[in-house]
């Protein structure tokens, strides 16, 4: 079974700041990760590689310091990592992401299980899996919750939603993007790691992937970042002290108003 | 202070110190609490390749040295001894094979212990042979191709958990001492039974119970060496291991350190936080001073042990009972200078101020400590004359 895993650095935060001028996120002193659903994503590819064989390759497409990311996948288990990184690809939207991950899937000699995470903590689209999917013509499974396979072959997914869950049949090749229901991301291996600073990882480029330059990063976005701006404040908030009673029979009745 | 670590030793440092932050203070406060043995720890510690640190790497293990021993063994004890404690009973276990065990003895059992499927234990202590380890009854009598071994071993850690037991026992009683020898007893091998649970004032992660062999059958080729070199070996175990115990206790002190620290910032008494007093400040210097000389001390006698001394018994000694009264003493100022807070159990170091009793106590006294040192001087000085 080829596998790949597509990962995205983002940074450690959940307080996502903006700069104001530029409408870019300010990532100075802020530490960069993985994004956290994909190492649930890369657990499920080698934990798939572990039941049914085969390889798990990992992919980003980010600046040259995203090599951190690549290293990191390879100290938990990732037998080969690949760099998309180019002048040309930055600015992409989540279509321009989506291609150009696309090509080097295919570049790989294609692959038949593409992992991606359900949405990347920053961006939060949920887009860039399910777009690859359709520039590749290939079955798509989002927000996976198991994976399993069946003896045709075919992969069964329980899809995970807002109250229970679908299951699902695809065909191979198929690109599945996980939830943290999935399952739980396992440690770093200490021979993994160090085989891991030692593993040479290759750079493509706009040229390495046959694309042109209209076709990636802002020029290939179909969307175009106008405006960036935090949300409004949700109103205003009261601290209320009492007894509980006190308390439990206030806000009934501001309920009440309220409806 | 930068102890000039390599990069591999970092790297080893830092896997210790996340598995120890991500997976053993969660739950440090409920392991100790209930007692429960931490199986999914030592999973984990496996399968990051930490159970083999010092096992050779072609049976599976890393290959690495004492010095990485204590750097992972130091890093677990910062999040809890109970846990530090077990990884190190297993060690003690494994140093009679690695250093004694022949090619087929290491094959049949460093993979398994390198990847953590197994854990071992040293029995060594009798009800009534404490410090005085020579008193052991315990025999092991050849009988064919076998030993049939009698005897009861007092508070060994893992026993029940682990799979391999290395048995100290009389196989020529009139020999007494000299007539020990170390055999491996395996967990399924018939006549072994465990007794119940010891209930603990620390470490209660950890499990300690007897070990019992009745009538205990098993082939004679689980003999380490040859017959008769049972305390040699048992020498040459806890000259090994006692560094460890030093690093547990270095990672526990740190551990107190922090907290003690941390909490002295917040804490605010006179209008201003402790911190401010001098006489806060004055334990926090003496417990950061004297952690810091410990620490020395173990990575020093470790990077010693790693250039293979032929006798290393007095610095091992050395960096056993410095460090452990070091813990002993800081623990109980990081209590004194949470005041009430520290008393708690809702704070961590009431657990570190009881974990670290032990350290005074298993893998020799630090009585016994002094004993080995003041023998080794003694020697040293006569020579001198
Ligand atoms: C309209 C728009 C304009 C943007 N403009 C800019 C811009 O000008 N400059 C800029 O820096 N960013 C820009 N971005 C952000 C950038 O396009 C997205 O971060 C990126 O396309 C991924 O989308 P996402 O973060 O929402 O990921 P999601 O679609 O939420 O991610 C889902 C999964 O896809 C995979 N994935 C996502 N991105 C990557 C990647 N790069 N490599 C490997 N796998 C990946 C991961 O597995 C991830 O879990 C823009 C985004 C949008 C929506
Ligand atoms: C939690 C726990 C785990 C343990 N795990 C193991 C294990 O895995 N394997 C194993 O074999 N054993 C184990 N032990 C046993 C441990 O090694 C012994 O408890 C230790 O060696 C001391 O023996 P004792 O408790 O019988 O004390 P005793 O020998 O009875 O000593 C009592 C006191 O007398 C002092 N004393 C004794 N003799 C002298 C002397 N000659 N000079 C000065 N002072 C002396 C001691 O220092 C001590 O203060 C464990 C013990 C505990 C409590």
């Amino acid at each position: 079974m080829k596998i790949v895993v597509c990962i995205k650095q983002v940074p450690e935060t959940q307080d996502v700041r903006l700069d104001p001028v530029t409408h870019t996120l300010k990532r100075e002193g802020i530490k960069s990760i993985i994004n956290p659903f994909d190492l649930y994503a890369l657990e499920e590819g080698l934990r798939v590689k572990e039941s049914q064989g085969g390889t798990v390759t990992v992919l980003t497409m980010g600046p040259p310091q995203a090599e951190e990311a690549l290293r990191e996948a390879l100290g938990l288990g990732a037998d080969a990592a690949v760099l998309l990184s180019d002048r040309a690809f930055a600015g992409a939207d989540t279509w321009a992401t989506a291609l150009t991950l696309a090509k080097a899937v295919e570049k790989l000699g294609g692959a038949d299980l593409i992992f991606t995470g359900k949405q990347a903590i920053d961006g939060d689209t949920a887009q860039v899996g399910p777009m690859m999917a359709s520039i590749m013509n290939i079955s798509l499974a989002s927000w996976a919750r198991k994976v399993s396979f069946n003896t045709a072959g075919k992969a069964e997914v329980e899809r995970l939603l807002d109250h229970g869950y679908d299951a699902v049949e695809v065909d191979l090749p198929a690109l599945i993007s996980v939830t943290k229901e999935i399952n739980e991301p396992r440690l770093p291996s200490f021979k993994a790691k160090l085989k891991a600073k030692k593993e040479p990882i290759p750079v493509w480029g706009l040229a390495d992937l046959g694309l042109n330059a209209a076709e990636v990063g802002l020029a290939g976005s179909f969307t175009q970042v106008v405006k960036v701006f935090p949300p409004p404040a949700r109103g205003t908030s009261e601290t209320w002290e009492g007894s509980p009673q006190d308390l439990a029979a206030r806000l009934w009745q501001r309920l009440q108003e309220m409806t | 202070m930068d102890y000039l670590l390599t990069e591999e030793q970092t790297m080893l440092q830092d896997l210790a110190r996340q598995i120890t932050e991500e997976r053993i203070k969660p739950i440090r406060a409920q392991l100790d609490e209930e007692e429960i043995f931490p199986t999914e720890i030592i999973k984990d510690l496996a399968q990051a390749d930490l159970c083999g640190v010092i096992i050779p790497e072609e049976y599976g293990g890393l290959g690495l040295g004492a010095m990485e021993n204590c750097l992972v063994g130091e890093a677990l004890a910062t999040g809890c001894v109970g846990v530090a404690t077990t990884f190190g009973a297993s060690l003690l276990g494994s140093y009679p094979l690695l250093y004694y065990g022949t090619d087929a003895q290491k094959s049949r059992y460093l993979p398994r212990l390198a990847k953590g499927e197994a854990l071992a234990a040293f029995c060594l202590t009798e009800p009534q042979a404490g410090s005085d380890a020579g008193a052991i009854l315990t025999t092991a009598v050849k009988d064919g191709d076998s030993y049939v071994l009698n005897g009861t071993k007092q508070w060994i850690t893992n026993a029940g958990e682990a799979e391999i037991y290395t048995v100290i026992a009389l196989t020529d009683p009139a020999k007494g001492a000299r007539g020990a020898s170390a055999l491996l007893v395996e967990k399924g091998d018939p006549g072994i039974s465990f007794g119940k649970k010891e209930q603990k004032m620390g470490i209660r992660a950890s499990v300690t119970r007897e070990v019992i062999l009745e009538d205990c059958r098993i082939p004679k080729d689980r003999l380490l060496s040859k017959e008769g070199m049972g305390f040699i070996i048992t020498m040459k175990t806890l000259d090994m291991a006692r560094p460890g115990v030093g690093a547990s206790a270095v990672g526990l002190a740190q551990a107190a350190l922090d907290e003690a620290a941390a909490f002295a910032k917040e804490r605010q008494q006179f209008g201003t936080p402790i911190f401010s007093f001098q006489a806060v400040q004055h334990l926090l210097a003496n417990m950061a001073t004297k952690l810091e000389a410990a620490r020395a001390l173990v990575y020093s006698v470790a990077r010693f042990i790693d250039t293979k001394p032929k006798d290393f018994s007095k610095a091992s000694a050395m960096a056993k009972v410095f460090a452990t009264d070091m813990a002993m003493e800081v623990t109980v100022d990081a209590v004194q200078v949470m005041g009430g807070h520290g008393y708690m159990r809702e704070y961590p170091v009431e657990k570190m101020m009881r974990d670290a009793k032990i350290l005074q106590i298993f893998e020799g006294t630090n009585q016994i400590m002094r004993n080995v040192i003041g023998l080794a001087l003694n020697k040293e000085y006569s020579k001198k004359k």
